[in-house]
């Protein structure tokens, strides 16, 4: 274990192996440091033990051990925030991979306009539109800047999708609501599975634009750029909570680390968990910071170990890098009293309900048959792709059926309520048979920031190495909540169109508090954004801290807001676009690549 | 061949088991745990229920898996009450909350009418449940909604889990709703245009044991898999795999 590297990265997902290996690649010496254990998709993710629903997605193997560190959560900053004791509303990965290994594989690129909302927005309908109190930013990085960047996401995790455009001409029936692409999927389509088939004839029966979702589950052979190798998606079902034993799924543990195995100058330590960024004045003044060194906890002998490093990624899950700069002092905390700071501001996370259509008898659904990432949307009610004008909300939701396995613990948990009995003999019938003859579908929307939806430190819990836990400061607020509402009031027409004999619309209530013992997504995101404006950004437009140079935050936390898609597909761009000018320009001049001057 | 696994009787035929003695449950408390479960999921014209699908021998089994203990949840104090939609807040793991429940369930039961939970009629279990569900009771500081989630949800999984656990006895939880286990691959069958799959399930087979479901047991019986499978150390609880 070498006791300094050109640069440490903290965490080893989608952000962390991407870093690693773009930085590797240019000549570094490279640290990873991740706090989860180690994870062979040879060894843990083998046939038939890994794909046991009890072990996977119940005792939950593949998430973070509360243990030894949570979060403490509140709805309203009058409450006292209790720890989240038991993984519920949200699943955060750990161990080699971190949530890329047991995500679904959903691999949207963002819209354009879902990276300038509040640009957009003003030119639409005007400054007055926003909601007092609602912190609505731009990315400060646009679609076409990061367009290169999802195509090397895309190619590098065998992306299978259609398109609608490439180069400005038509290439397929793809979503015709998605931006232009300079290059065609690596992979085409996966099939749809029945409850696919049956949404996108229902919604085009009823006018709207049904498309393919983009996957990370390979349709096809494929190899990617760095030789790793990904073989074709069975539809077995066990993708989310799973650590795919066909290499179908795309994860950095098959895409990205195999090429970094046995490297020189390459250091990967598991169970290290970071406690802080050693911080000193920088000899360049004005009032920045440098990072010296990191600190962590060495898992595997009970040690505490310190690394020297001459830049640092913090590159884990969301949470994680909020938390570590907070614990660290990079960046100014937020306060939402005085409304200065912004470590901590902006965090958001998605709205999703589910709702429930039921065919007839002689229909079988098979829902245990699926792909993480498969399946069909509508991005009818989308981002700016309705007027929002006469609704007076802001954001929007695909809707669609994504059948990524259903196994029976989960159906069954979660069949009966809403008026049906939980349990019992009438319970157990139609358990059974809405596990036959039913069909999910979710309305999977965004969520803005607020001034009183915010991270900090807590006054009252510690972690197992005496740290104060991070406290979240959360609940849904009114225009998401109208937002969702409006979406899924379509949802009834789409499944009539569909054939539907029954139909339970999941949608959020008026007033409705945050809970925190159903899942919802583990989509989290914000609360060290990316930004042009120091004063409403943690970082800049490249992901580098404002007030530490040397120190670039790469996640779903660099968000503004969240989005109606899922994150990764842009986590991925995100990450090869810092590090494609740290390498291009950083290094060759380590500096603040913007000027705080800069101004929104 | 059968939609629901009968084309396989030879590997499906009951074997006759010596009654299960139960390693964490004190009789009693095994006795509860058995009814409550199959009024929850009781047997009916769709098939076995919990009792007979093994839920009983299932959730002993689980008080002794790594979850028994919330090994993985965060236990440090202070314990503060809460409104319920910030989740659990309880000092106790699920051995725990057992222990104390069906001990109180019990007594509740005696004092009210005059015999034990798993003694009363169908009728009057259900209503006691219905008091549970409805956050009427408390157990010995344990909210009756509390135990009733817990025992719904061990139902659940007992009944559905890989019989490798001991529940879900010769996979007729699976047969019941048409799931076929680990078959894991479904090349031809992506869109069927609504047909019914046509296999019947398969099982993780146990390691080392051909007809080996010695219910209960099989978790620590497993060398060849991760250590969150193996048995819990209690007396190094710190050792949390």
């Amino acid at each position: 274990m070498p006791r300094k590297a050109d640069v440490v990265i903290v965490g080893s997902g989608w952000a962390g192996s991407i870093m690693a290996h773009q930085l590797h690649r240019a000549g570094l010496s490279v640290v990873v440091l991740e706090r989860g254990p180690m994870r062979k998709t040879a060894i843990d993710g083998a046939y038939p033990y890994s794909i046991d629903e009890l072990r996977a997605n119940v005792r939950k193997r593949l998430f973070e051990n509360l243990a030894p560190q949570t979060v403490t959560i509140r709805n309203t900053p009058h409450q006292q925030a209790l720890p989240y004791r038991q993984l519920g509303a949200f699943l955060p990965g750990t161990g080699l991979g971190g949530g890329g290994l047991h995500w679904a594989g959903c691999m949207f690129r963002a819209m354009p306009d879902d990276l300038r909302l509040r640009s957009a927005i003003i030119e639409r309908y005007g400054r007055k539109f926003i909601p007092k109190d609602m912190n609505l930013q731009d990315y400060g990085v646009t679609y076409d800047e990061l367009e290169p960047f999802f195509n090397q996401a895309e190619y590098v995790f065998g992306a299978s999708g259609e398109a609608w455009t490439v180069r400005g001409k038509r290439a397929g029936n793809g979503d015709p609501f998605a931006p232009d692409r300079s290059k065609p999927f690596p992979l085409p389509p996966l099939r749809e599975v029945y409850s696919a088939a049956l949404f996108r004839k229902g919604a085009a029966a009823c006018g709207y634009h049904p498309y393919v979702i983009p996957a990370a589950n390979a349709s096809r052979p494929y190899t990617n750029s760095y030789g790793c190798q990904l073989g074709p998606c069975n539809f077995c079902g066990y993708c989310s909570g799973y650590d795919c034993f066909l290499y179908s799924k795309a994860s950095p543990n098959i895409c990205i680390w195999p090429a970094l195995w046995g490297k020189k100058n390459f250091t990967l330590r598991t169970d290290a968990h970071v406690l802080k960024v050693d911080l000193a004045r920088s000899p360049a003044g004005q009032g920045l910071k440098e990072a010296k060194a990191v600190e962590w906890y060495d898992g595997e002998t009970g040690t505490h170990q310190r690394t020297e490093a001459g830049m640092v990624i913090l590159a884990g899950f969301q949470l994680s890098n909020v938390h570590l700069m907070l614990l660290s002092g990079i960046g100014q905390p937020y306060d939402p009293v005085r409304n200065t700071g912004v470590v901590g501001r902006n965090f958001v996370y998605q709205t999703i309900t589910s709702s429930r259509v039921w065919l007839r008898p002689d229909q079988h659904t098979n829902q245990f048959i699926g792909a993480g990432g498969g399946g069909v949307a509508i991005d009818d009610f989308n981002c700016t792709n309705f007027d929002h004008g006469p609704l007076g909300f802001i954001g929007g939701s695909p809707i669609w059926v994504n059948q990524s396995g259903l196994k029976p613990i989960e159906a069954m948990t979660g069949a009966g309520g809403h008026g049906q009995p939980r349990w019992g003999s009438d319970f157990k019938h139609q358990a059974l048979e809405t596990y036959r003859h039913s069909i999910g579908m979710d309305a999977h929307g965004s969520n803005m920031a607020y001034r009183d939806v915010w991270l900090d430190l807590d006054p009252t819990w510690k972690n197992d190495w005496g740290q104060p836990l991070m406290r979240m400061t959360f609940t849904w607020h009114d225009n998401d909540i109208r937002m969702n509402r409006f979406v899924t009031s379509h949802i009834p027409r789409i499944a009539e169109a569909m054939g539907a004999v029954r139909v339970e619309v999941g949608s959020l209530k008026p007033g409705e508090p945050f809970d925190v013992t159903q899942y919802k997504t583990t989509h989290l995101a914000g609360g060290a954004v990316m930004g042009t404006d120091p004063r409403t950004s943690a970082l800049n437009r490249y992901l580098q801290c404002w007030d530490v140079p040397n120190v670039f935050v790469v996640g779903s936390n660099a968000f503004p807001q969240g989005m109606g898609y899922n994150p990764t597909g842009l986590v991925a761009a995100l990450a090869y676009w810092s590090a494609h000018h740290i390498v291009t320009d950083y290094l060759k001049n380590p500096r603040p690549l913007c000027g705080r001057g800069v101004s929104s | 061949m059968a939609a629901d696994g009968q084309s396989m009787p030879n590997s499906l035929a009951p074997v006759k088991a010596a009654p299960y003695v139960p390693r964490y449950f004190i009789p009693a408390e095994l006795a509860l745990v058995e009814a409550m479960a199959e009024r929850i999921f009781p047997e009916n014209a769709d098939g076995p229920g919990a009792k007979q699908l093994g839920v009983g021998p299932f959730i002993d089994g689980q008080l002794f898996s790594p979850w028994g203990f919330a090994a993985r949840w965060y236990m440090k104090g202070p314990f503060v009450s809460g409104p319920p939609q910030l989740g659990y807040q309880l000092p106790w793991t699920p051995r725990q909350l057992y222990r104390l429940a069906c001990g109180a369930l019990d007594r509740h039961c005696l004092a009210q009418e005059g015999v034990v939970f798993a003694r009363l009629p169908p009728e009057r279990q259900d209503a006691v449940i219905t008091l549970l569900e409805a956050g009427a009771l408390m157990l010995d500081g344990v909210p009756g909604k509390v135990f009733f989630e817990l025992v719904r949800g061990n139902t659940l999984e007992g009944a559905f889990a890989d019989p490798l656990y001991g529940g879900n006895r010769h996979m007729a939880g699976w047969k019941m709703c048409g799931f076929p286990g680990a078959r894991a691959d479904f090349m031809l069958w992506v869109n069927q245009n609504g047909a019914p799959y046509p296999f019947g399930p398969v099982a993780i087979p146990p390691y080392q044991h051909v007809h080996g479901l010695h219910e209960g047991t099989m978790v620590i019986d497993m060398p060849v898999l991760t250590s969150d499978l193996e048995e819990y150390d209690a007396d190094n609880p710190g050792n949390t795999p």
